[in-house]
């Protein structure tokens, strides 16, 4: 009993910290929104209302928290499984590009054959962008996080050249405008909006669904339990007969195809085109949102709300106080940076006690 | 002239590429000195952009290029202590905690760079072109490798300086066991925090060179990322160099050089698509990682030390 009591007591304070962690970022936040000469009270206060302050508000921030999630749960895999993906951006990007070429080149006007088809594809032009680096890893033991980031410098620029040259929208080069986009998907592509004239969809739940699933997937499975076991001691799991470069190639794999599929939902269900900027910085920011939730794909669901939030509430901030966006990048800087610093106390702490038993 | 294989033009990318490669060597250099004492910073990103920013802030202010460079590197040595804060005093998971710090730091410099600058585009005058007497004046050779700024000179210098700190000194002795064996060398009084601490500082230091070698002594304007992952193909050259100063020149080169001929493949108008040539550096990175595999890499490279107890 007392041990049960124990281990709620850990786990509650493992939650805790990273909100301590956010607290403290958005206390130096005051600091430096003072040194800018800005009002802290005003600039936080336009904050929260453009994230949470009215039904239009919560709505927005729910539709940027989504692709968030979906890399927020990939990431969780990867960390998990002992593996860092830092690719969110470039896998995002590329199972968008993908999706977009099967839609739009792929004459099927059937709802129920392309919207799964168009989803699947993109989760699998994820998977094989976080599969290489992944498959670099496991084979020759190839750094992953250089990798990944390299990865996402490719694809942004290989996108760049798609929406410029191949897959540039034909209507633009009539026009002579030239702006770096894909045609619109047809209609019948689209993720079926939930509350009209928002871009809130369906991916939404998809995502929240998904969550579960991953949740389910690396706690109630084989494959689950040994990307875990991978990721706690390798050298311990080898011994025990698991094929450990397999499931680290994996835990990359699932990682890179959750954020293929934010590509493709925020492709399907907002943009209905690839813009240049698809990726808006999910692919960094859903890191912070899976440090944020523990590393728990359920933790996550949380998590991806307040930080859309700040995604949106940056924006109002601009508008009505003049204090860029910028500023919430790098909040979310700092909060990594407390996150990954505070896991000493809850380290700590597990190794005290188990030295005092 | 339009041939990319008459004199001009080979030495034209000759000449670019080693004013290229200033970035990646200062940057480089730093983060051999963070690697070699085990701990591994993909913060250089982050902080190259605060240099960038900072030293382009204070030459605009002041016209005093030196001041400049000075804070650059103070940004940079601030940075180098939150880092080694957070992966050598808290323990942090080092890749992670060197993408918060880049985030910080790339956010952080647009931040101020939208409120102190309005952000508009502007431009100061950088470091000038130093041509060095008699040898500036050999054709070709002169204008590509004697007429450059000051501080392209003084990157190449820093090479044989870091080779003889980490080499020829009892300093760097330490250094080099505090990566290999922290444990060993803690038993044999050499302090693994401090060794750290001043890596990473160190680090810091020539990583916010590095960044305010963008915007003072190369293009001479400030832009949003304009470091445009400059940082992170630093850390890979590390690996490529298999630690050691000499290895970092080459690595440098060899990137400014591939940089340099998809930039006048582009002036030049050779068939290739801009987008896909920009693509070759970050490709070549991957490949380079794969191929430099199993070289000796510290031992101890990011994992914090922690004393054992009994």
């Amino acid at each position: 009993m007392l041990l049960k009591i124990r281990s709620f007591m850990q786990k509650t304070f493992d939650a805790i910290l990273p909100i301590f962690a956010t607290l403290l970022a958005l206390i130096i936040g005051i600091f430096m929104l003072k040194s800018l000469g800005k009002n802290p009270l005003d600039a936080y206060q336009a904050l929260f209302e453009g994230a949470f302050g009215s039904q239009r508000a919560i709505i927005q921030t729910v539709i940027k928290a989504t692709p968030l999630l979906l890399v927020g749960i990939g990431v969780c895999i990867a960390f998990r499984g002992g593996v860092v993906n830092i690719g969110g951006e470039g896998q995002i990007i590329m199972g968008a590009l993908a999706s977009a070429a099967v839609a739009l080149y792929l004459p099927i006007p059937s709802r129920l054959i392309m919207i799964p088809l168009c989803l699947l594809t993109a989760m699998a032009a994820g998977a094989v962008w976080g599969g290489i680096p992944g498959f670099l890893k496991a084979r020759m033991g190839v750094n992953e996080i250089l990798t990944t980031v390299m990865m996402n410098s490719i694809a942004v620029y290989f996108s760049n050249f798609l929406l410029r040259g191949p897959m540039i929208d034909p209507h633009e080069i009539e026009m002579g405008t030239r702006a770096a986009q894909t045609a619109q998907m047809p209609e019948y592509t689209w993720l079926t909006r939930l509350a009209p004239p928002t871009q809130l969809n369906t991916g939404t739940i998809l995502a929240v669904i998904l969550a579960f699933f991953a949740f389910v997937l690396l706690w109630r499975t084989t494959i689950g339990y040994r990307i875990r076991a991978v990721g706690f001691n390798s050298a311990a799991s080898k011994y025990a007969g698991i094929k450990v470069p397999i499931y680290q190639a994996m835990a990359m794999i699932l990682s890179g195809a959750f954020s293929g599929l934010a590509g493709g939902i925020e492709l399907f269900g907002v943009q209905h085109r690839v813009l240049e900027n698809i990726s808006a910085n999910y692919g960094f920011n859903g890191i912070v949102t899976a440090l944020f939730g523990n590393l728990h794909p359920i933790g996550t669901i949380p998590a991806a709300v307040l930080f859309g939030g700040l995604m949106v509430g940056g924006n109002k901030m601009q508008r009505s106080v003049q204090v860029h966006s910028a500023f919430i990048d790098t909040l979310l800087g700092l909060v990594v940076l407390f996150v990954v610093a505070a896991k000493i106390f809850s380290t700590n702490r597990s190794k005290r006690r188990a030295k005092n038993e | 002239m339009n041939n990319l294989f008459s004199a001009a033009t080979i030495f034209g990318i000759i000449g670019m590429a080693i004013r290229l490669a200033m970035p990646y060597l200062y940057a480089g250099l730093g983060e051999l000195f963070n690697q070699t004492a085990g701990c591994f910073n993909l913060g250089v990103e982050g902080i190259m952009m605060m240099g960038a920013f900072s030293a382009f802030y204070v030459v605009y202010q002041t016209g005093n290029l030196f001041l400049g460079i000075a804070a650059a590197a103070v940004i940079g040595l601030f940075m180098g202590l939150i880092m080694s804060l957070i992966s050598v005093t808290f323990k942090a998971a080092q890749g992670i905690s060197g993408i918060g710090l880049t985030m910080f730091g790339v956010g952080l410099s647009s931040l101020l760079f939208k409120t102190l600058l309005q952000g508009t585009v502007q431009s100061v005058a950088g470091f000038a072109p130093l041509k060095i007497p008699v040898l500036g004046d050999i054709p070709f050779i002169g204008e590509t490798f004697f007429q450059n700024n000051l501080m392209v000179y003084l990157a190449y210098c820093l090479i044989p300086v870091c080779s003889v700190v980490l080499y020829k000194t009892t300093l760097g002795l330490k250094i080099r066991s505090v990566g290999q064996n922290p444990q060993a060398a803690d038993t044999l009084g050499v302090s693994v925090i401090k060794i750290r601490y001043l890596c990473v500082c160190i680090g810091g230091v020539l990583a916010g060179i590095a960044g305010a070698t963008f915007s003072i002594a190369n293009i001479n304007m400030f832009q949003e990322k304009m470091t445009n992952g400059t940082g992170y193909i630093a850390v890979a050259l590390v690996y490529f160099s298999g630690w050691k100063p000499k290895g970092v020149l080459f690595g440098a080169l060899l990137f400014s050089f591939v940089n340099a001929l998809q930039l006048r493949m582009q002036v030049l108008g050779i068939n290739i698509p801009s987008d896909v040539a920009m693509m070759l550096p970050y490709i070549l990175t991957i490949i380079t990682l794969v191929f430099v595999q199993g070289r000796d890499a510290p031992a101890a490279l990011s994992v914090p030390y922690e004393r054992s107890e009994n």
